[in-house]
C-alpha cells in the first residue's frame, strides 16, 4: 500500500475540496474501527470498568487459557463455521434453482408477483422472526403441540425450545426462510440480463432447455456467484446473532447446538460481565477470521484471479 | 432463412411447454405459500379472540374474532408511540445523515484522477476485513463518548456503512460518465459544485437505493436498542418487541394507568397473546407496505453489490 505513494503523488491544492469531503468518513472510521481495534488489548487484561484500559493490569494470556481450556472455545467454534458452511450451500442451492425457474415462467406478472413475496422475509428483523417461530413453537399455545397431540404423534406437550435434535435443522430451514428470497432475486436480475442471441442461437442449434440452463445460463451466473460466495466466506466465523440469540429465546439447554462465537461474545460480557474473556474471544474470531478471508483470497486468485476480492 | 424469420416473429419463441410452465407455477406457488403462511398466522392471531387461543392454542381458523387486542393496544399504547416516535426520528435522522456522509466519501473515491484514492478506499475496506468486534466498541461508546442511553447511540456507531460506501461508489462511476466531470472541472467548477450540481442529481436512483437499504436497517435494527438502552423513552420498536417477546409484561409495566390500583388491575386483566400479535402486525406493517413500491431500487442496490470494480 504505501509503495503506492511515490513521490509524484503529493497534496495538490485542488484536490482540497476532496480531503474536506472525505474526512467525516476518516474521523468516523478512525474512532469507530481503528481506536477499537487498540482495544482488544483488554484481551489481555484482567480489565476493571472504573480503571479503563489505562489503569487495568495486564494478566498475559489468562483470559484466553479460560477461554479454551473448557470445550467453549470448540463448541462455538464448531457451531459458528458449520452452520455458515451449510448455510451458504443449502441458500446457493435454492436460489439458483428457484431463479432458474421462475426465469421461465410464461407470465411476467406471475413471476413479478412471486419474487416480491419471496424478498418479503428479508424485511422482517429476528425480533419479528421470533415471535413468529414463537407462535408455532409455544408450549401452551403453539400450533405444533396442538397438531401432534391430535394427530396422536405425541402424547403431551414438549418445550421445543429445550429439544437439542430440533434445532439444527430447523436454523437451517429459518434461515434460508429468510434469506434465500433475496438471493434468488438477485440472480434473476443476472439471468434478464443475459443477452437473448445466446439463447436464439443455441435453440438454432438444437438445445433444449436444461442444456440451455447448464452452458449458458449457470455460466453467466458465475461471475455473481462468485462474489456473493466470497463475500458470504469472509463472514464464515461470524454467527448471525439474532438468528442464534433471540431466534432460539437464548434457551440455556440447548447451546451445544444453538450457541455461535457472537452469542458467546455477548453473553460472556453481559451477564458474566467478563469483559477480558469476552474480548480474548473477540480477539479470537477477528484474527481466524481475518486468516481466513486472506487464504480463502488466495484460494480464489489461483482458481480464477479475476473472481478475487484484493 | 425464413424458418429464421418465423422463429422471431412466434411470440412463445424458446418458451417451456405448457405442462411445464404448470409444473414450475405450482412447485413456485407453494414456495411463496410457504412464506406468507407464517405472517398470515400471526394476522390472524392477532383477531382471535383469548378465550379462542386459550381453547385452540393459535390456530388459523379461530372460533371467535375480535378487534380487542388492537383495541387495547391503542389505550395502553404510551410505550408504542413513545417506541414508534423515537424509531421514526431515529430512521429519518439517521438515513440522511448516513447519505450525506457517505456520498461525498463515494464521490471522492470514484475521482480516478485523485493521488490518494486508493489509500481511501483501503482505509476503508480494510474495516471489513479485520475489526475490534463487540467488546472494544462497547467499552468506546460507554465509557469513553458516554452515548449509551442517548439517541447519539442509534446515530454515530452506524452513520457509515463500507459496503454501501462501495456500493455508492460503484453506481457513481457507472453512471456517471467520467466525460462529464472533466467538462465541469474545466468550466471552473470545482468539486464542491460538481459534487451537488451534477452528482447528486444525476444520481437519484443510487441514492434511493442506499436509502432504502438504510431505512430497513434502522427500522429493524434491535439490537442496539437492546444492549445500550435502559430509558424507556428511547427504546426503539423492535427493541420493544424483542422485550414483549420475552415478558408480555413489559408493555404493561411502562403503561400510564399501572400508576393506580385500578390501571393495575385493569392492566392484569388485558389479553396476552393477541396483544403480542397485534403489536407484532404494527411494527412490521409500515415497512411491508412501503417495500413493494421500492422493490425496483432495491433490485438495483443488490445488483452493483456484486459488481467489481
Amino acid at each position: 500500500m504505501l509503495k503506492t505513494l511515490t513521490p509524484k503523488k503529493r497534496f495538490r491544492r485542488e484536490d482540497l475540496p476532496l480531503y474536506i469531503m472525505a474526512l467525516p468518513t476518516v474521523v468516523w472510521l478512525v474512532i469507530f474501527c481503528y481506536l477499537p481495534i487498540f482495544g482488544l488489548v483488554m484481551a489481555f487484561q484482567d480489565l476493571n470498568i472504573t480503571k479503563g484500559i489505562w489503569g487495568s493490569p495486564f494478566v498475559g494470556l489468562k483470559n484466553f487459557q479460560f477461554l479454551f481450556v473448557s470445550t467453549d472455545a470448540w463448541v462455538i467454534t464448531r457451531n459458528t463455521v458449520c452452520y455458515n458452511l451449510v448455510f451458504i450451500a443449502v441458500n446457493l442451492i435454492l436460489a439458483v434453482l428457484m431463479s432458474l425457474l421462475l426465469s421461465e415462467l410464461r407470465s411476467r406478472m406471475m413471476a413479478k408477483t412471486l419474487q416480491t413475496i419471496y424478498m418479503l422475509p428479508h424485511f422482517l428483523s429476528w425480533a419479528v422472526v421470533a415471535i413468529v417461530l414463537g407462535a408455532f413453537l409455544d408450549y401452551d399455545y403453539g400450533i405444533v403441540n396442538r397438531v401432534m397431540i391430535n394427530l396422536g404423534r405425541q402424547t403431551t406437550k414438549l418445550d421445543w425450545y429445550q429439544q437439542r435434535s430440533l434445532w439444527p435443522g430447523l436454523l437451517v430451514g429459518i434461515n434460508a426462510w429468510k434469506n434465500v428470497g433475496y438471493s434468488t432475486v438477485l440472480y434473476l436480475a443476472v439471468i434478464s440480463g443475459i443477452s437473448q442471441d445466446y439463447y436464439e442461437a443455441a435453440v438454432l442449434d438444437g438445445a433444449n432447455k436444461l442444456q440451455q440452463a447448464w452452458y449458458i445460463t449457470i455460466p453467466h451466473m458465475r461471475l455473481v456467484i462468485g462474489v456473493s460466495l466470497i463475500l458470504s466466506m469472509g463472514n464464515i466465523f461470524r454467527g448471525d446473532f439474532g438468528l442464534f440469540y433471540v431466534v432460539t429465546k437464548n434457551s440455556g439447554r440447548i447451546y451445544a447446538v444453538t450457541d455461535v462465537i457472537d452469542t458467546y461474545i455477548y453473553r460472556a460480557l453481559t451477564s458474566l460481565s467478563n469483559v477480558g474473556m469476552s474480548t480474548a474471544a473477540g480477539l479470537y474470531q477477528s484474527v481466524v477470521g481475518f486468516v481466513l478471508v486472506l487464504f480463502f483470497n488466495w484460494v480464489v486468485t489461483k482458481i480464477d484471479a479475476d473472481s478475487a476480492m484484493f | 432463412m425464413a424458418k429464421q424469420k418465423n422463429l422471431y416473429r412466434d411470440h412463445h419463441f424458446n418458451q417451456i411447454k405448457t405442462g411445464w410452465n404448470v409444473v414450475f407455477s405450482i412447485i413456485l406457488c407453494l414456495i411463496s405459500l410457504l412464506m406468507l403462511i407464517p405472517l398470515v398466522l400471526i394476522v390472524v392471531v392477532s383477531f382471535s379472540s383469548e378465550a379462542s387461543i386459550a381453547l385452540n392454542g393459535f390456530s388459523f381458523f379461530p372460533t371467535e374474532w375480535t378487534l380487542v387486542g388492537y383495541k387495547y393496544l391503542a389505550k395502553m399504547g404510551d410505550q408504542i408511540l413513545v417506541s414508534y416516535r423515537i424509531t421514526i426520528i431515529i430512521t429519518i435522522l439517521g438515513t440522511l445523515m448516513s447519505l450525506f456522509v457517505m456520498t461525498m466519501y463515494a464521490y471522492v473515491l470514484a475521482q480516478k484522477n485523485f493521488v490518494f484514492r486508493k489509500f481511501f478506499m483501503w482505509i476503508l475496506f480494510f474495516t471489513m476485513l479485520f475489526s475490534g468486534g463487540l467488546v472494544p466498541s462497547y467499552i468506546m461508546n460507554v465509557r469513553y463518548l458516554h452515548i449509551n442511553d442517548s439517541i447519539w447511540i442509534f446515530l454515530l456507531p452506524s452513520l457509515v456503512s463500507v459496503y454501501n460506501v462501495i456500493i455508492l461508489r460503484t453506481f457513481i462511476l457507472t453512471t456517471i460518465p467520467d466525460t462529464l466531470f472533466e467538462a465541469a472541472r474545466i468550466d471552473g467548477a470545482g468539486h464542491f459544485r460538481v459534487y451537488v450540481s451534477i452528482v447528486l442529481p444525476l444520481f437519484k436512483a443510487g441514492i434511493a437505493t442506499i436509502a432504502l437499504f438504510n431505512v430497513v436497517s434502522r427500522w429493524n435494527d434491535w439490537f442496539t436498542g437492546m444492549l445500550y438502552i435502559k430509558k424507556a423513552s428511547l427504546i426503539p420498536l423492535q427493541t420493544m418487541l424483542k422485550n414483549i417477546q420475552d415478558n408480555i409484561d413489559f408493555l404493561k409495566q411502562n403503561a400510564e394507568v399501572a400508576g393506580t390500583p385500578d390501571g393495575i388491575a385493569f392492566l392484569n386483566s388485558l389479553p396476552d397473546q393477541n396483544l403480542r400479535m397485534a403489536c407484532t402486525i404494527i411494527v412490521i406493517v409500515p415497512i411491508l407496505c412501503a417495500y413493494p413500491f421500492f422493490q425496483r431500487y432495491f433490485v438495483q442496490g443488490l445488483t452493483m453489490g456484486s459488481v467489481k470494480e
